[in-house]
């Protein structure tokens, strides 16, 4: 086990945030701790703060008081232009909405966070190529292989889906963070779509954190908590 | 790379309001350059009208009023000069050359001045160009005439017509009808008032007032063609003269003899120094024309910053997700100073082409219908300083978009608003 991996993918601790300054409520957060290569799934009601969970992770917000580590980096500690790289660097996000740039190429959304992350480039570029490695996982998630061309916008929910879980995985970061990535799949379709997540995880040893409220997901998941169990006081220890 | 040619696509998503910018853009850059060329024309045109003349010089009065009657044949002047003081002051040893111009009688509206073939061979204009004959040659007999260009064209006039010369400068003057002139030649266009000019000998205006005393025909009396021939006719004045100097040293001393010249009252002007007083009456005009010209191009480039800031909320997705995949706001705001400057550039040069288009169609069109030749040249410095303040200002614009987008945080966090 080298150094890098020694330390936990996240370790929150005493994490304080509000929407804004001066609201009453906001999210508080004792203990979180997710290991490397977990895959996590968060459940939590719609409204509990979920997103705002994944938020602070990512660095999308930053936290009022606590410490927010990430892959033994102190994401509190770092500046918005070093967080904004930290987080190309090392997440893949699959948003609840996909976000993709619904004019530009799939090809194009697929490879777009590389412009922002040279390691994850140099690994596409290692696994041959980034343009290859963009086609690659586009047909390992069930894509046909000309949809490279299309535009986003021409895609159906599906696919659109797949293509958003393809740009969270290009170059593999550490940390592939969904948030309900299946609430716009019937069941059917939501079985094939996280069989599909779970070997492109397997492949690339990555963490996975899920945050949903569909309790009939936790079977896939090395670890399920509860989002109540972990905000304020409560703690969460190491995995059951 | 792949940023880039997403930036592209999201300009081509939003074709319409980007098409129609970079027309507003492209519009004011013409209008602006196009005002800053007219202009420019003008000024050349108007102290292009007299080149190489060392000096003017009439009976005693102001400097622009002898410029005006002399070389713009503009009103009339208020005495002459005999012809004895200009053979007097022509015949000292500083001067090079002199056209005498003998003012007074009009064909049509158009004036006709009496010279000597010596105006063929000296007048200059814009830089020094010579007079060139489109057709036939100087006068030659008593009563060949040589027409401007625009006389010929706007009359319809050829090589071998007769034309009446009226007397006076309106077209309903009592007319020398007894006496018909036959064109000899036609001038090539020059912009200048030689292109309205009819020109005889000196010794033609003498003779078609042989038989006039005081303005009106005496009754009675004609003086057939072939006589007025054999008679010597010596010119008994002029009105104004052109001269050329040996040496441009000599002019100021050459000026004092003629304004001091004891015989009669007379003045001596620089024509380059008269014609830039003259304009000097224009300027204001001319700075007003340039500074409207210049509230269109700030009212373009304010257009550019409201569209950019406008599509900016229509943006807030595209920003958020760039911004979610790790792109920092300075790239967000590069992106947005990258468009305005993208479409302030693509603005220029379509101006800039369309206008040089425009020049080239219209450029004979402009000289003919206002004697004003607009040069299509290269940009001259003062146009690229111009292009310079429309490519600064379309930067500038993009700065504020790009500061609010700046602003606009990641609070949306993982919940990008649509």
């Amino acid at each position: 086990m080298n150094a890098e991996a020694a330390t936990d993918a996240v370790r929150l601790h005493g994490v304080e945030y509000k929407w804004r300054a001066r609201d009453a409520f906001g999210l508080s957060i004792g203990e979180f701790e997710v290991s490397r290569g977990e895959r996590l799934l968060l459940l939590g009601a719609s409204g509990s703060g979920k997103s705002t969970l994944l938020s602070l992770l990512t660095g999308l917000v930053s936290s009022q008081s606590g410490t927010l580590e990430i892959l033994g980096t102190r994401l509190d500690k770092l500046s918005g232009g070093a967080r904004d790289q930290f987080r190309a660097e090392h997440f893949g996000i699959i948003f609840q909405m996909f976000n993709l740039l619904p004019y530009g190429a799939v090809i194009d959304n697929v490879m777009l966070p590389l412009s922002f992350a040279p390691e994850r480039r140099a690994r596409a570029m290692a696994a041959g190529g980034t343009e290859n490695e963009a086609r690659r996982l586009l047909s390992a998630l069930g894509l046909p292989a000309d949809i490279g061309r299309q535009t986003a916008a021409t895609l159906s929910v599906g696919q659109q889906q797949r293509v958003a879980t393809a740009r969270a995985l290009i170059g593999s970061p550490e940390i592939v963070v969904a948030d309900e990535p299946t609430s716009a799949l019937d069941d059917g379709r939501q079985q094939d779509f996280l069989d599909l997540l779970f070997g492109q995880i397997d492949a690339t040893k990555a963490t996975l954190i899920m945050v949903s409220h569909d309790r009939r997901l936790a079977q896939h998941f090395t670890r399920v908590i509860e989002l109540n169990d972990i905000l304020a006081t409560s703690k969460s220890g190491a995995p059951a | 790379m792949i940023v880039a040619r997403l930036a592209l696509q999201s300009l081509r998503n939003r074709w319409a309001t980007v098409l129609l910018t970079i027309l507003a853009i492209s519009v004011s850059v013409m209008l602006l350059l196009g005002v800053e060329k007219v202009r420019s024309g003008a000024r050349d045109s108007f102290a292009g009208t007299v080149s190489g003349a060392d000096l003017v010089i009439g009976a005693r009065s102001g400097a622009m009023q002898l410029l005006l009657y002399s070389v713009f044949r503009i009103g009339n002047a208020s005495n002459n000069v005999t012809w004895r003081s200009y053979e007097d002051i022509v015949s000292r040893p500083e001067v090079a050359w002199a056209i005498p111009l003998s003012l007074g009688d009009s064909h049509r509206g158009f004036r006709v001045i009496g010279t000597t073939p010596d105006y063929f061979e000296h007048l200059r204009y814009r830089g020094g160009q010579a007079l060139k004959f489109a057709a036939g040659a100087p006068f030659d007999d008593l009563f060949d005439v040589v027409l401007g260009s625009d006389v010929a064209s706007r009359l319809g006039y050829a090589i071998g017509d007769k034309i009446i010369i009226a007397h006076g400068a309106g077209s309903l003057g009592p007319r020398h009808d007894d006496l018909p002139f036959r064109v000899s030649g036609i001038l090539a266009r020059t912009g200048t008032p030689v292109d309205k000019s009819l020109h005889v000998s000196l010794k033609a205006i003498e003779a078609i007032h042989v038989d006039w005393r005081s303005g009106s025909r005496i009754p009675g009396q004609v003086t057939p063609a072939d006589r007025l021939r054999q008679m010597s006719l010596p010119p008994r004045a002029i009105t104004a003269a052109i001269i050329g100097l040996k040496s441009r040293l000599q002019v100021i001393g050459f000026q004092r003899v003629v304004n001091e010249y004891r015989a009669e009252p007379l003045s001596a002007v620089l024509p380059g120094v008269a014609l830039q007083e003259m304009w000097g009456l224009v300027g204001t005009a001319e700075t007003a024309l340039l500074g409207v010209s210049a509230m269109v191009v700030v009212t373009s480039m304010l257009g550019l910053s409201a569209m950019i800031l406008s599509t900016l909320n229509e943006r807030r997705r595209e920003i958020a997700i760039l911004r979610s995949l790790g792109a920092r706001p300075g790239t967000v705001a590069g992106l947005l100073v990258g468009e305005a400057t993208l479409l302030t550039v693509a603005g220029i040069v379509i101006g800039s082409a369309s206008l040089y288009a425009v020049l080239v169609v219209a450029r004979p069109l402009i000289d003919r219908r206002f004697g004003i030749d607009i040069g299509v040249q290269p940009p001259s410095t003062t146009d690229a300083l111009l292009l310079l303040a429309i490519f600064i200002g379309g930067m500038a614009a993009g700065f504020l978009p790009a500061y609010r987008a700046y602003r606009m945080s990641l609070a949306n966090g993982m919940m990008v608003r649509t």
